[in-house]
């Protein structure tokens, strides 16, 4: 910082006493003044970039984790007795067999395996060995053999989870020492798992099924993903996107070139700013009395997020809107008005494209920041367990029920069982992903199209 | 205008869409958070193995979830409020003033309330009087009520370590709260003998009014920062148990479960909490779990009837069922639940 004395700042003084190479005291305190200055200026940012990266390592450290699971390479054969007992293949007798009956299948094929191989550790009872396959593993078997009742009497390879402590063992989370006090697995069952690791059948991959499969109950969280979280939160944004849009733009337009400027216009204009900074939990209050309770529209459905979104993100389009309408300069609306343009034509034809930019720009930002707004969906349902998809929107999906990415983490954080913790981290990641996306598209629209005058 | 064309043609997708929507065809739950988890079990295993959606489980809140069951009949309001405190009279009395005159009551277990610390931490045998002691802004010394100046809990109990108090007791808001101070605070108001104290100080018209503001005195928590409401769920006090290792924490009995690696349980009079010991009665600090069904939506919501008989069916709410796993207090009178169910009986006054 001492080389910022050196730097030549024109003395203002008028008194010819000292000169750039002799400071006087005066000079010297006010170039201290401004070395503190700049090192507050640092201080500032390093205490944001510290809270950054501690923020972020944390998050990455908890979540990253998510993206891999461990599974179980199985090879079931599936017995037509036990599945089919009519023996007629006919749907309505093979959904008669429940997951409890596909569970057990599951259960006696890794037991046969680990006697085949001789894979055995003293005290593992062969139920403490199914409890190593998720619990979600008999319903995925069941729904493949509904689909193509061919299955049956065939002996097929089956990937299953693995449960969410043999997963966490996997990754450090659970250990010996903590499984000793854990009633839920047992250290023998942690020895097993390293033999089952030896021969090749337990196995650690990148887990697509995080990004698509629904969410699950507490009993499985080695199951649980973000898929309908991210189709709700997709359906919500492009919904936003076309109801903010128009109405944004079209308000900023006649405020900003057509409207006379008197009182109303200056209420209008103070009341926009305002609605800006009202807390977002008050638009959710108010989407539960309009939306659901009066208009009938479905709770838990994403057409109610959405318009309670654009209800949000109105405000601060048309104040992004507007600014960057200002800034095209009056040069071009004269020019155009010369000619003999209309003032609707020199806006349409001229300002607005001009504008349009940073109007996009605007409107990502927006959007972006509806994507990561929790608390308006908290009041609308849409806080929920929500396990079938969404239909396509074709065909109503808009108002099927649906989560919300920020909504999926604030619950999964409220999980009991300690593998949330880590998904939950791993939702944020993904959220974090998408925000990083649509700030990077803000940024590359601003830099390619914005004109400077 | 491209974008015009392109709203314009979306709003109709949406308006066509909408009369789509109209009927539902999803069971909708809410309420309390504490039944939330044993919701989603049923509700899952329901989307697997019947023909049926899978149900659509919020959480909020036992008394938010009976205010919304409670805004009327039709598809467009909810079908099941899970609570974990019975329903009240007002709830009753708002449901029929909207139509809602027929609600079937589903008890379908007990939850257990536990105390835990650290699990490195020493170990503690609680008696609700110790509670009381630790916590109460007014305790009994030498016969006459004094105000709480209790720092360790060895200091009324030697039998327990000589560890600084600091309880994380759930927030007012909290069901759980409710059985806190009712079986533990009051009990052990009771124990202490500071009840019958608050009695001959209070005001009231007959017995049971003055037993209401002695009871009342009871649940008044100390406020110098030994006794911390915790307002958020069991993972914020097990968080904040992580941070300071003295402290006391009280959380349901399937989170415990969840996190026996982490947190030690103290007893309770002697007894160590599990799902034995509480459907045994020994165990003091329970409650018991219900979900009310209107019972108008019945036959309109497909799979309601189908979902409500699933969860109270011994393959789920059965002591050997997943909820008995996962930390729910089986129901030992189950049988007169399902044939209540079975014959849809509509719950009686409240008495």
């Amino acid at each position: 910082m001492t080389d910022a004395t050196a730097s030549g700042l024109p003395d203002a003084r008028p008194q010819g006493s000292s000169s750039l190479l002799q400071q006087d005291a005066l000079m010297k305190r006010r170039n201290a003044a401004e070395a503190r200055f700049k090192f507050y200026g640092i201080a500032a940012i390093s205490v944001s970039l510290v809270t950054l990266c501690v923020m972020l390592w944390t998050i990455f450290s908890d979540g990253v984790s998510a993206f891999r699971q461990a599974s179980l390479e199985l090879t079931v054969t599936l017995d037509a007795e036990r599945l089919d007992p009519q023996g007629d293949r006919s749907l309505e007798s093979l959904s008669k067999v429940t997951t409890i009956g596909y569970g057990n299948l599951l259960t006696a094929a890794l037991n046969d395996y680990m006697a085949e191989r001789n894979i055995s550790v003293e005290g593992v009872s062969p139920k403490q060995v199914g409890e190593f396959i998720s619990r979600d593993a008999p319903a995925r078997l069941r729904n493949m053999v509904l689909a193509d009742p061919e299955l049956i009497g065939q002996t097929i390879r089956f990937g299953a989870f693995a449960s969410g402590r043999i997963d966490g063992y996997m990754k450090g989370r659970v250990t010996m020492a903590s499984a000793a006090l854990d009633s839920n697995i047992t250290p023998e069952q942690l020895q097993l798992a390293d033999r089952l690791i030896e021969a090749g059948v337990l196995k650690s991959a990148f887990n697509w099924r995080f990004l698509t499969n629904p969410d699950a109950s507490d009993q499985r969280p080695e199951s649980a993903g973000l898929g309908i979280a991210i189709i709700g939160s997709l359906y919500m944004m492009f919904l936003v996107a076309i109801m903010v849009l128009p109405i944004g733009v079209a308000a900023s337009i006649y405020l900003e070139e057509f409207a006379p400027k008197n009182k109303w216009t200056d209420i209008i204009e103070v009341n926009i700013s305002n609605l800006a900074a009202v807390p977002s939990i008050v638009y959710g209050i108010l989407g539960l009395a309009i939306f659901i309770n009066f208009a009938k529209l479905p709770a838990s459905a994403p057409i109610v997020g959405a318009l309670v979104l654009t209800l949000m993100t109105l405000p601060t389009i048309i104040i992004a809107t507007r600014a960057s309408l200002r800034a095209v300069p009056p040069s071009i609306r004269d020019a155009a008005l010369g000619v003999g343009a209309s003032k609707m034509q020199t806006v349409f034809h001229h300002v607005l494209p001009l504008a349009a930019p940073g109007i996009m720009t605007g409107t990502i930002l927006g959007l972006a920041s509806a994507l990561g707004e929790t608390a308006p969906l908290l009041l609308i349902g849409m806080v929920a367990f929500v396990a079938n998809y969404p239909s396509s929107p074709l065909e109503g999906g808009f108002f099927d029920p649906a989560t919300a990415l920020p909504v999926q983490v604030y619950s999964w954080a409220s999980r009991s069982d300690p593998a949330f913790i880590e998904r939950s981290s791993g939702a944020i990641i993904v959220l974090l992903a998408f925000l990083l996306v649509m700030n990077i598209l803000a940024i590359v629209l601003r830099r390619r199209f914005e004109r400077r005058w | 205008m491209n974008l015009m064309k392109f709203t314009v043609s979306a709003l109709a997708i949406a308006a066509v869409s909408a009369t789509a929507a109209a009927a539902r065809d999803n069971v909708q739950v809410t309420g309390s958070s504490t039944v939330l988890p044993y919701s989603t079990i049923v509700a899952e295993a329901f989307g697997e193995n019947f023909d049926f959606p899978t149900p659509v489980v919020e959480g909020g809140g036992s008394g938010a979830g009976r205010a919304k069951m409670c805004e009327g009949v039709g598809p467009n309001t909810v079908d099941i409020a899970n609570s974990s405190s019975r329903i009240t009279q007002r709830d009753i009395d708002t449901c029929a003033a909207n139509g809602v005159t027929e609600i079937m009551e589903v008890r379908f277990g007990y939850d257990g309330i536990v105390f835990a610390s650290d699990v490195n931490g020493p170990e503690f045998n609680f008696t609700p009087a110790d509670i009381y002691n630790a916590l109460a802004s007014q305790v009994v010394k030498d016969g006459a009520l004094t105000a709480n100046t209790h720092a360790q809990w060895a200091e009324f109990n030697p039998a327990l370590p000589a560890q600084d108090i600091l309880v994380l007791s759930p927030g007012t808001k909290h069901g759980t709260r409710e059985v806190f101070d009712e079986r533990v605070i009051i009990a052990g108001c009771k124990e202490t003998g500071a009840h019958a104290l608050f009695l001959a100080v209070v005001a009231g018209d007959d017995d049971s009014a003055k037993n209401r503001a002695a009871n009342g005195e009871c649940t008044k928590l100390r406020t110098d920062g030994r006794n911390v409401d915790i307002d958020g769920d069991y993972t914020e006090t097990l968080q904040r148990l992580d941070n300071d290792k003295n402290a006391v924490g009280v959380f349901g009995l399937s989170f415990y479960q969840n996190n026996t690696d982490k947190l030690r349980v103290a007893t309770m009079n002697g007894v160590v909490p599990s799902t034995e010991t509480i459907a045994a009665g020994d165990y003091p600090v329970s409650r018991p779990l219900y979900f009310y069904v209107k019972t108008a939506h019945l036959d309109v919501i497909p799979g309601l009837k189908e979902y409500v008989e699933f969860f109270v069916s011994d393959d789920m709410a059965g002591p050997d069922g997943p909820l008995a796993q996962y930390g729910l207090v089986s129901d030992p009178e189950l049988a007169a639940t399902q044939a209540a169910v079975a014959a849809r009986t509509p719950m009686g006054p409240l008495n």
